[in-house]
């Protein structure tokens, strides 16, 4: 048993972080032992948004479930249907038509795209610098209104399906994601005018939440978070799945491991993104977005798994089947969840100051570590 | 010399501040690329995309008749349980009974506006609203019936 607050016999402060905290960004309970202001033990706590969804997805058919993934990850919701449709299909062994392919993997680098966004705006807030949440949230919200005029939502899409897409692509799509790419180029400028080269930032995340490879591979880190520290584990050019194989990008590697490594991981891995679909949108296939499926979709008797890249890592959906028509058990491999356990190693003698810059490289959002 | 690098450091620290804050300054004196839109002011002006997905209606035409069969797919589709179909039987002039809808009860309190049901339906009976400002003080009048009163079911639609 630990103590969660007062002092403890070695006469340390204990002093706790959350739930309710703006620096967490969700309901994260961090119980922290102090020794003046060096940092001797971090130690998360979860369960305060625990809505049992592998338990939920149980009860739902092959087609219902899909939905319920949107709300793990809220920032790429796209990408968490992504895999159950992709883990779905394999079971099925449904062809994908080319369309279908091309469409889901655009929409999920402009989920990367908005995601990556959002974490830098809160990152930078988080360690006070305010201004670059709302250029931050110029970019985004852009996106947003692509998905709007497509998928019909701004955040929780439910846009893929065992199959395809549910709907083709709205006809003004190609001309606003060009836009896009436009205004992204023109302002990317700004990040590095803003953030990116400011010296008090600088100095903030320099040497800070070290990780070294050797920890991120044990702790199993994914994402950008292991790739700063010259891990490589992209999925998309590790395992490629649907065009991701065909498309011309760079895995975003850094070396040295501490927070500035990751956030360029990330700065850097949104214009891979942008590259990527500039190669895929001129060449958008004719043909249909959706394969032919039953009515009812029943999955083989036996186990499925399929992992995909989101923008926090990887992600792993695996579904046991008995043959009916709702899943007998269902299990999902957050990337957040491997992330925040690696923040104990890395905040261990570090400054309670710092603490707030090494959680925000991390990316944590919590209903996803939380499921 | 530790003068000269400490000199160095400020002077870096303060061109950085200088232009983080011409940016600011930028957009200071340009308005027209500020793109925040004042919300409950330009309700007039809002217009939504027609994909999005803010409630589920089901049109009826200028006769009050509407294209629903009460097949009950959109409900096995919906993963909440959010529409109830109520079915009764019309006796035709024939003689002949045949099945149709009293009721479409829809809780708009549990829908996630995940539109299975409107992908579901086989006679495309039902769709996506554009409307969002969902907020009622009385928690009963987020159920609502869908068609209306004395409505009837197109001619034509099986």
């Amino acid at each position: 048993m630990f103590e969660e607050q007062g002092i403890t016999p070695e006469g340390d402060l204990i002093v706790n972080v959350g739930p309710q905290h703006p620096a967490t960004h969700g309901v994260l309970h961090l119980v922290i032992t102090l020794n003046g202001e060096t940092i001797k033990k971090v130690e998360p706590h979860l369960g305060y948004i625990h809505r049992s969804i592998e338990k939920m997805c149980e009860s739902l058919s092959y087609r219902q479930f899909i939905y319920v993934t949107s709300r793990m990850d809220y920032l790429s919701a796209h990408i968490n249907n992504h895999a159950c449709a992709l883990c779905v299909e394999k079971g099925l062994q449904v062809e994908v038509p080319p369309k279908a392919q091309v469409i889901r993997v655009l929409l999920d680098e402009l989920t990367r795209i908005a995601s990556h966004e959002l974490w830098w705006g809160a990152m930078a807030m988080d360690i006070g610098a305010f201004t670059p949440f709302f250029h931050a949230f110029r970019e985004r919200e852009t996106i947003n209104d692509i998905m709007e005029e497509t998928c019909g939502a701004r955040l929780t899409m439910n846009f893929m399906m065992p199959g395809g897409v549910m709907q083709d692509l709205h006809p003004n799509f190609q001309a606003r994601v060009k836009s896009f790419i436009q205004q992204y180029k023109h302002k990317i400028g700004e990040y590095a005018e803003l953030l990116t080269g400011n010296i008090i930032f600088k100095n903030r995340m320099k040497n800070v939440g070290v990780l070294s490879p050797e920890d991120a591979i044990s702790y199993g880190c994914t994402g950008p978070t292991a790739r700063g520290s010259g891990v490589s584990c992209d999925i998309r050019k590790l395992y490629p799945y649907e065009v991701y194989g065909q498309v011309d990008f760079d895995e975003i590697l850094e070396t040295g491991g501490d927070s500035l490594s990751r956030y360029m991981v990330r700065i850097r891995e949104m214009q891979q993104s942008i590259r990527i679909i500039e190669q895929l949108i001129d060449g958008i296939p004719e043909g249909d977005f959706q394969a032919k499926t039953k009515a009812v979709l029943k999955l083989p008797k036996g186990e499925f798994y399929q992992r995909v890249e989101t923008a926090r890592g990887e992600l792993g959906v695996y579904i046991v089947s008995e043959g009916g028509t709702t899943p007998y058990r269902i299990k999902f491999r957050s990337p957040g969840f491997s992330n925040l356990s690696v923040l104990d190693r890395i905040a261990r003698g570090g400054k309670l100051g710092d603490l707030v810059a090494m959680m925000g490289t991390l990316d944590l959002v919590i209903p996803d570590i939380d499921r | 010399m530790f003068i000269t690098k400490y000199i160095q450091e400020v002077w870096g620290a303060v061109r950085s501040l200088a232009t983080g804050l011409r940016r600011t300054m930028y957009y200071f004196t340009h308005h027209k690329e500020i793109i925040t839109q004042q919300y409950p002011d330009n309700r007039e002006t809002l217009v939504l995309p027609e994909r999005f997905k803010g409630e589920v209606i089901m049109p009826h035409d200028d006769k009050n008749e509407h294209r629903c069969t009460g097949c009950t797919a959109c409900e096995l589709a919906c993963p909440n349980g959010t529409i109830k179909v109520i079915t009764k039987f019309d006796i035709k002039p024939e003689g002949k009974k045949k099945k149709a809808i009293d009721k479409l009860v829809y809780h708009l309190e549990l829908c996630t506006m995940c539109n299975l049901c409107v992908q579901a339906c086989p006679s495309d009976a039902i769709k996506m609203a554009q409307t969002f400002e969902h907020s009622v003080f009385d928690r009963g009048l987020l159920t609502k019936i869908l068609n209306n009163p004395g409505s009837k079911i197109m001619d034509g639609v099986e």
